[in-house]
């Protein structure tokens, strides 16, 4: 009991207060491709404290719902951080939700950042929330193809069942079905995530935005909390990605020198996509607003493709 | 594809390290901020810029802070969208007619604790549009003013200073 | 537990008295609008609670028969009660409780204008034959309810009727349902003829002796018949234009409870009368359901009427309905069991879920027409500050039909998915392929559902108001906000604690199909299949009550800055802020409209009006993107086309001479007595 307490605190500092410096890790690499030094890599932890110290200037416009959405979204992703196999499979609150449940969980605190948007009657929350929404919603078909592939191989939907399973029997990613799905789900993580080819996190053109265009109106703690929650919801994303797809290094018991281990190993991996990640933003344009639909459908038709070979391999 | 990589890999890091600026003067206003919000400004800045009727030449010199020459963001520094995002206002220009109220406006929408930094010698005393019949004054005439950058453009590196001095300066 | 009890006996009688009541004391009361809506209403109101304390014991068990011979001919009024038709008696109480309550303090703008004693006894009809449909035992007593329940929904809809659209609207109605029955009524015939009995217990005996073709020509009837009750594409083309048109109350007991009867054939068809059909049955339920789904959403998607919004999202929800039920008829077909009672589980639990947020939202959406008086969304805007109650309730329903967590409809649309991901328990690649389709069309609507809600919500309640008439509204009776604040309980509920339906559910499946889900659930989780999925709905919510609570004070330990400052919205500065900077309807939808416009064929009008000295200056811009509705174009009016000119051709028979007509009637005469002889 005692054990499963800290092993889930655990869980939850690590997607707090690593999602940070994911984030300033990527940024980095990106500022070493593009010849600069950059910022450090805890530039974030220091934007969020001095977010911390600012006073919030809330629109006239506005009602309840733009002050809540931040603690919502903020919960959601701290849940999410609680259900989601960080460190190990034996995830002791993992039997509250399986990946679906998962997916939902996120779409909740979309659904609220884009009434927030709306919220201010601007112009460019409105905008910004038409398209998020639209966006999230054109990758929902995805994701769910996704999981039905692994789940059919998996044969289970619950995330510690999923990687369990294929820990103990690595011949099951052994096809071109879970490449497949592996590359439907990245492209997938990246479109929900706002980040390029759909959409640039560090623009300042409004009319390009699509996730800062909602949150153009918030400032000080609501800020922070928003930022932070968008850094804990690309942590959850890439740990799902490495520890679904590419399970070494899970622990499978919760004996306290696995556990580090798969820190570790939890570590190299996400690394390596913020490599990743790095290397696409810098190599590739935005792609045009109504170009990212024929995006999210090409990779539809990748993950409907790994679901067909997982069926007819069987 | 393969071309583009091997350029990008190929290129060093262009970075300079950051020098005094000869000749150009950084006035600083002393002004009370309280103590942790310099600290905090000292590691993480978010600058919106207004022009608030410049000839675009400051803007010229505001923009090649984000070259890797020069590279703004290793300094904590960041340029935002939103003044709701912000805490730095840099401002460029003699305050025309036009953009005095949205000028304050933008200040308004800062959520406090903020600065402002004003750059270049129209910022500053109205350069050489002083007593024009579509000016209204200098940004210190609309805005509390923290520093200010002397310049007709100032050079990126005295920009820099600017900012950087008015997160030292104690009250 | 089966007690033929004279409990269940008194309390339909019970009902039954206080929906009489309600109606003849609408019509006694005429002459005072108040007494008649209060009277009408109320009756209804008591009827609908004994109602629902009848499906309550019949879930629990209790049964009940009632034959009386002569009322009718060939067979008489036959009325009995099983657990599935105990449960939807009990959906279609949840519905119209509330609604009732609604309908006494919304009916009173119709004072005057309208008769309310025709309103108040035409909804006590209405609602006590749809009490009656799931009862009915026999194939005249049904047909007799479905078409007294078509008829006094009809009377309902066109109320308002000096109005063209309302009146065009309810044409269409009359058409459809009428073309359904016909649908019905030949389906039951053949039936009845095939099997030599017209009453329905014996029917699932003498299925099996059918042969094929008979059988599939009567489901193919029967689908056809329910399915456009219930408003499946492409036969969905009454439901956009009665429901707005209806008062609100009444669209939202039709389309909240009167469309699952469309779903209770359905489910007695499949399941009950006919037996396991082929594959091609449950696939074609599926890939409809599919279709419904998706298209229904997308449509609604680009809707700016309130209410024909929301009847949109009734198409998709039958549709969400349809994917279970279909999904259940495939696992039957193929012998497992247990996997179709999941699915069927997940179909009847989504149609009560339905039933409480669909209630719910039109309650809403009259509220809000009836306090703007527009049921333009683009004209709508800053009503959660002038309606706040309403506007949380209709938040709730709002998140409960986008099937986000922690609320009913997540716990349905999962029991769904969970009922489709398990296919892959079947080894036919046709039958996997569709139900892969199935997966992606129910994510597809999932996703869309949210984003028009975020519309549907944001453009009405948020922000500004954009027109003078929103600027005035204010919050509405208490009766009205009370009966959306128990439907919105009960949407938490259902969502928090499943376990409480999901028993009741689960002995209503064995009832009908003899197979035990599998499923196992208490208080604390849901698991499907044996650790297939893992679903703990009180441990979220618990968790997100939890995290919102911690954060404020956790940030407020740190030493956060809590001043909060109230300022203009960022407009860069602009001078001018005005209402309309903020973003339309229209403009929110345009994704879509671009994403789909294979579907949508939108037809872009572009105005500019120039000002009379100079192109360079504009005066005013006038934009109209609308689409074209598809199965109208492609399939109705083809087809009213060729019956009109078949029509036109038959004419030559009406000569207008009497001599003409007797020949006609010798040599039908002559006909028959062949035929017979």
């Amino acid at each position: 009991m005692l054990a499963d307490i800290a092993i889930e605190l655990l869980q939850l500092f690590i997607v707090t207060f690593g999602s940070p410096l994911l984030v300033g890790v990527i940024r980095k690499a990106k500022a070493r491709l593009q010849g600069r030094r950059g910022a450090t890599i805890f530039q974030p932890y220091a934007d969020i404290r001095k977010l911390f110290l600012k006073e919030v200037v809330v629109s006239e416009n506005t009602s309840w719902l733009f002050r809540f959405t931040p603690y919502l979204l903020a919960t959601t992703m701290l849940l999410s951080a609680l259900i989601v196999p960080v460190l190990t499979t034996r995830t002791p609150l993992g039997f509250m939700g399986n990946i679906i449940a998962l997916m939902y969980l996120f779409l909740l605190g979309t659904f609220f950042l884009a009434l927030a948007g709306l919220d201010a009657g601007s112009a460019f929350g409105g905008m910004g929330s038409s398209r998020e929404v639209a966006i999230a919603a054109l990758a929902e078909p995805t994701v769910l193809i996704a999981i039905f592939g692994i789940a059919l191989r998996a044969e289970t939907t619950s995330l510690d069942g999923i990687i369990t399973r294929f820990a103990a029997d690595p011949l099951l990613m052994l096809n071109a079905g879970h490449l497949l799905a592996f590359f439907a789900f990245f492209i997938v993580a990246l479109a929900e995530n706002g980040r390029l080819p759909v959409d640039n996190p560090a623009t300042h053109l409004e009319l390009t935005m699509i996730h800062e265009a909602m949150i153009l109106e918030y400032s000080g703690r609501h800020l922070a909390l928003v930022e932070w929650a968008a850094a804990m919801k690309l942590f959850v994303f890439l740990t799902l990605l490495s520890n679904l797809f590419f399970p070494w290094g899970v622990a499978l018991t919760n004996a306290p020198v696995v556990l580090l281990a798969a820190f570790l190993a939890l570590a190299v991996k996400l690394l390596l996509f913020a490599g990743a990640i790095a290397l696409v933003e810098t190599s590739v344009a935005k792609l045009r607003l109504f170009r990212v639909p024929e995006l999210l459908a090409g990779s539809f038709t990748v993950a409907l493709l790994a679901l067909v070979t997982s069926f007819f391999l069987k | 594809m393969a071309s583009l990589f091997e350029y990008i890999l190929k290129t060093p890091v262009f970075t300079e390290a950051l020098k005094s600026s000869d000749g150009t003067q950084i006035e600083v206003i002393a002004r009370a901020i309280e103590e942790r919000a310099r600290k905090r400004f000292g590691r993480s800045l978010h600058i919106r810029e207004v022009d608030a009727g410049s000839c675009n030449g400051c803007e010229l010199e505001i923009g090649a802070l984000n070259n890797p020459y020069y590279d703004l963001e290793r300094f904590g520094m960041h340029f935002v969208a939103s003044p709701r995002h912000a805490d730095c206002l840099l401002v460029t220009g003699p305050v025309t007619r036009n953009m005095a109220d949205p000028l304050k406006r933008t200040y308004d929408a800062t959520p406090a604790p903020k600065i402002v930094v004003a750059v270049g010698d129209c910022a500053h005393d109205c350069g050489v549009f002083a007593g024009g019949y579509g000016v209204v004054g200098p940004v210190s005439a609309i805005l509390p003013v923290d520093a200010v950058v002397h310049g007709c453009p100032p050079e990126p590196w005295a920009i820099l200073q600017g900012i950087l001095a008015a997160l030292e300066e104690r009250a | 537990m089966i007690i033929d009890s004279t409990i269940m006996l008194d309390l339909l009688f019970v009902t039954l008295v206080c929906f009489s009541a309600g109606a003849l004391g609408a019509l006694v009361t005429a002459r005072s609008p108040t007494l008649a809506r209060i009277a009408g209403h109320g009756g209804a109101l008591v009827g609908a609670i004994a109602a629902f304390a009848f499906g309550v014991a019949g879930i629990a068990g209790w049964r009940m028969e009632l034959n009386v011979p002569d009322l009718l001919p060939i067979g008489g009024v036959a009325l009995g009660v099983d657990r599935l038709s105990a449960f939807f008696v009990v959906v279609i109480a949840v519905g119209a409780i509330p609604v009732a309550l609604y309908a006494i303090g919304y009916t009173c703008e119709y004072a005057g204008k309208h008769s309310l004693a025709g309103m108040g006894s035409a909804f006590n009809v209405f609602v006590a034959a749809m009490i009656l449909v799931p009862l009915a035992r026999n194939v005249l007593t049904f047909l007799a309810l479905w078409e007294i329940m078509s008829l006094a929904s009809y009377f309902l809809v066109i109320t308002e009727h000096e109005r063209e659209d309302t009146l065009s609207a309810g044409w269409v109605y009359f058409v459809m349902t009428h073309a359904g029955f016909a649908a019905l009524l030949l389906g039951f015939l053949l039936f009845a003829h095939a099997t030599g009995t017209m009453s329905f217990a014996d029917w699932s005996a003498a299925a099996a002796k059918l042969d094929p073709i008979s059988r599939n020509l009567i489901f193919l009837l029967l689908a056809l018949g329910f399915g456009s009750k219930a408003g499946v594409i492409p036969l969905h083309v009454w439901l956009p234009r009665a429901h707005p048109a209806a008062p609100s109350h009444v669209s939202a007991l039709m389309s909240g409870v009167m469309i699952k009867l469309g779903v209770y054939g359905l489910a007695r068809v499949a399941f009950d009368w006919l037996g396991v059909g082929p594959v091609w049955w449950g696939g074609t339920m599926l890939i409809l359901g599919a279709v419904s789904a998706v298209l229904g959403v997308l449509y609604a998607l680009v809707e700016h009427d309130l209410k024909r919004l929301l009847a949109y999202h009734s198409v998709e929800n039958i549709g969400i309905i349809l994917l279970g039920l279909g999904a259940a008829m495939l696992f039957q077909a193929h012998r497992l069991e247990s996997l179709a009672a999941l699915a069927l589980i997940a179909a009847l639990y989504h149609s009560l879920n339905h039933a409480t947020f669909k209630s719910l939202l039109f309650m809403g959406a009259g509220a809000v027409v009836q306090a703007t008086h527009t049921r333009n969304m683009e004209e709508m805007g800053g009503l959660i500050k002038r309606m706040p109650q309403t506007a949380a309730l209709f938040l709730i329903g709002s998140v409960a039909i986008a099937a986000l967590p922690p609320l009913n409809g997540f716990i349905s649309e999962w029991l769904t998915f969970q009922s489709l991901l398990l296919s892959f328990q079947i080894s036919a690649h046709t039958v996997n392929l569709i139900f892969a389709l199935g997966v992606a069309a129910l994510a597809l609507t999932s996703g869309l559902a949210a984003a028009c809600f975020v519309k549907a919500f944001g453009i009405t309640f948020l922000a500004l108001p954009r027109s003078e008439r929103a600027e005035h509204a204010r919050e509405v009776v208490k009766t009205m906000r009370a009966a959306m604040a128990s439907l919105a309980l009960a949407c938490v509920i259902l969502g928090v604690a499943p376990s409480l339906i999901l028993a009741p559910l689960e002995a209503t499946v064995f009832d009908l199909m003899g197979a035990h889900a599998d499923l196992r659930f208490n208080l604390n989780a849901v698991v499907a299949n044996g650790g297939f999925g893992w679903l703990a709905p009180l441990w979220l919510a618990l968790g997100l009550l939890a995290f919102l609570i911690t954060i404020p004070f956790a940030l407020r330990l740190l030493g956060a800055n809590k001043q909060r400052r109230y300022y203009e919205t960022w407009g860069c500065g602009r001078a001018l802020q005005t209402t309309r900077f903020e973003y339309t309807a229209t403009a929110f939808a345009n994704p879509f409209k671009r994403v789909f416009s294979l579907l949508y064929r939108p037809n872009k009008e572009l105005d500019i009006e120039f000002h009379p000295e100079s192109r360079y200056f504009v005066r005013a811009i006038a934009y109209r993107n609308e689409g074209r509705l598809i199965f109208e174009d492609a399939l109705y009016r083809p087809l009213l086309r060729m019956i009109e000119s078949l029509a036109r051709k038959a004419r030559v028979l009406q000569s207008g001479s009497v001599h003409g007509y007797l020949v006609y009637i010798l040599v039908a005469l002559v006909a028959l007595l062949i035929l017979t002889v």
